[in-house]
């Protein structure tokens, strides 16, 4: 079983943003970075498909400039046998773009799954997964919450408002992990240390045209401060008054 | 003036009401560029032609109607090249889905086909000549980027509820197409569709939603928000990630980063402390109600009205109070 995951490094998001001169981009000054969530569970997914087949390979590309090494690092720590990262000094708003790049290095690398996260949950895009899918004419699932792969063949659970749908595909496929399918694993130190060993191969990413520009960053209008009621059930009935008379929504 | 080509999402032959809001935000921006027509791609089984009326009331100058039963169940491949093929042509000078989970799996397939761009997840939008400008959130909310997308056709998904449906009557126009590809032939198969919470409001639609967090101790102790949304009739129930990691709720009740983002009119939060994990679903909520016991809850600074106190005690009393209310 040879598996690529694409993942992502970005930003930690406990922290209040700022935009940086210009107003085009988020000030990066302070920010602390990890790998995207969502990529991480579908590097665990990849894990664990290669060591229920008993063989194969699991390798991690990326999008980014050099600082994600660091996050490259935490994915072949975790086990991923080696990476790829598709240099840019910035990655593209447009999505296409970015997956042209992730497609152009997947082309011919004979991988029977392409795993991803749902979402990045910087910019949010949530395209680079179909979009890869069809650069590369592969059949794809997207928000897979329950997966098995047997045969040459898979079943997914893809997560919808409210509902869930089973999917069935042939491989190789392209799929986007969503939260639930599994929890990630910590890196061993045993990890950690094999991981300064495995192979990063540093290429230019190639994106193309974009037809995408961010025009403007900022952020949302901070919600007023609201008005504490009470402390108990006694401010209940000035509650029903003010949803009723000023909110209007009861 | 610029035609603009719509799909309407359904699930299990209806209507998703997220298909209303596209239609309205379609007719807006065709009203935007000085005019033209909306035309909506209606896919599903044998029978589906019955939703064109509602789509017509919606602003549909002409509802493409793609009966078949290879669309009973969401056939991505089929309709994806079935709506590039139609925006091929030169006809449409915009495409507009929905950002739901059916939309941001049909939207970039079909952006990628074209070689064109795609906004996903717009919240509003403007023209700037024929250049789209979409402000699409970023970094969970937190930041708000503003999108100038170029290039013939242009797509963009809609967040829902960003564009609530408005009534816009057509007369009721119908054109039956095919499928470019044989719908039966799919790599991709949906073979079941499991409903949750058959009969309940889903978070989306929801005009009213209660969610749940740790501070209700115990998952039996749903049973208090659930009566609330009860109360409210019209009302959904939600949680933050912690109940849904802890197995309280299923994760698709979940709001937050890695689940729901949600807009109700009304969010009352109880017993949620306000994590930036669960405030990157729910910020944008019209009234937000907190009821906490911990007076420092990062959730009052979001919320427009908030009670300090024991959630066991105030949420039945609220639950009472509503129930005379709505009387």
């Amino acid at each position: 079983m040879k598996i690529a995951v694409c993942i992502k490094r970005v930003p930690v998001m406990e922290v209040k943003f700022s935009i940086a001169a210009g107003g085009t981009r988020v000030d990066e000054t302070g920010l602390k970075y990890d790998v995207n969530d969502f990529d991480l569970w579908a590097v665990e997914a990849a894990l664990q498909l290669k060591e229920k087949a008993g063989a194969g390979e699991v390798v991690v590309v990326t999008v980014g400039s050099e600082s994600a090494q660091e996050q490259i690092r935490k994915t072949l720590a975790m086990g991923a046998d080696r990476a790829v990262l598709l240099k840019a000094d910035s990655i593209p708003a447009d999505g296409l773009a970015v997956s042209r790049a992730l497609a152009a290095e997947l082309k011919d690398g004979g991988f029977d799954l392409i795993l991803m996260g749902r979402i990045a949950i910087d910019s949010s895009n949530q395209m680079t997964g179909p979009m890869v899918a069809e650069l590369l004419d592969l059949p794809c699932v997207t928000n897979v919450s329950k997966l098995d792969i047997a045969g040459g063949k898979g079943t997914a659970h893809r997560t919808l408002e409210g509902a869930t749908e089973v999917v069935e595909f042939p491989l190789p496929a392209v799929l986007t992990i969503d939260e639930g399918l599994n929890k990630e694993r910590l890196p061993s130190l045993k990890g950690i240390m094999a991981a300064k060993k495995k192979t990063m191969d540093v290429k230019p990413a190639q994106f193309g045209e974009s037809r995408v520009t961010i025009t403007k960053m900022e952020l949302p209008p901070e919600r007023a401060a609201g008005r504490i009621l009470g402390d108990s059930a006694a401010a209940v009935p000035e509650l029903i008054r003010l949803l009723q008379t000023e909110a209007k929504v009861l | 003036m610029a035609n603009i080509l719509v799909f309407a999402e359904s699930r299990a032959g209806e209507l998703r009401k997220v298909a209303l809001e596209a239609v309205t935000g379609a007719r807006k921006l065709a009203d935007l560029s000085g005019g033209g027509n909306v035309h909506v791609v209606l896919a599903g089984a044998a029978g589906i032609a019955a939703k064109a009326e509602t789509l017509a009331q919606h602003g549909a100058d002409s509802v493409l109607v793609l009966e078949h039963a290879g669309f009973a169940q969401y056939n991505p491949e089929a309709l994806a090249a079935t709506l590039a093929e139609k925006l091929k042509g030169g006809a449409y000078r915009y495409a507009v889905f929905t950002a739901s989970a059916q939309g941001r799996d049909l939207s970039p397939r079909v952006a990628a086909k074209l070689g064109v761009g795609l906004v996903a997840d717009v919240t509003a939008f403007s023209l700037d000549g024929e250049t789209i400008v979409a402000e699409h959130p970023v970094n969970t909310g937190k930041v708000i980027a503003t999108m100038a997308l170029t290039g013939s056709p242009s797509i963009i998904s809609i967040r829902p509820s960003a564009y609530q449906p408005e009534i816009n009557a057509k007369p009721l126009a119908t054109e039956a197409i095919t499928s470019s590809v044989d719908p039966m032939a799919s790599r991709v198969k949906v073979i079941e569709l499991k409903q949750g919470n058959t009969g309940k409001l889903d978070l989306g639609d929801a005009p009213v939603i209660i969610a749940g967090g740790r501070g209700l101790k115990a998952p039996e102790n749903f049973k208090l928000v659930e009566d609330l949304a009860e109360a409210f009739g019209n009302a959904a129930v939600g949680a933050t990630r912690a109940v849904t990691d802890e197995g309280w709720r299923p994760h698709s009740d979940q709001i937050g980063q890695t689940g729901r983002n949600v807009s109700p009119n009304l969010y009352i939060a109880v017993g949620i402390s306000g994590a930036i994990q669960h405030l990157a679903g729910m910020r944008t909520s019209r009234t937000i109600v907190a009821i906490n016991k911990d007076k420092d809850a990062p959730i009052f600074k979001v919320a427009d009205y908030g009670i300090v106190g024991d959630a066991f005690e105030i949420v039945p009393a609220l639950t009472e109070a509503v129930k005379k209310a709505k009387a």
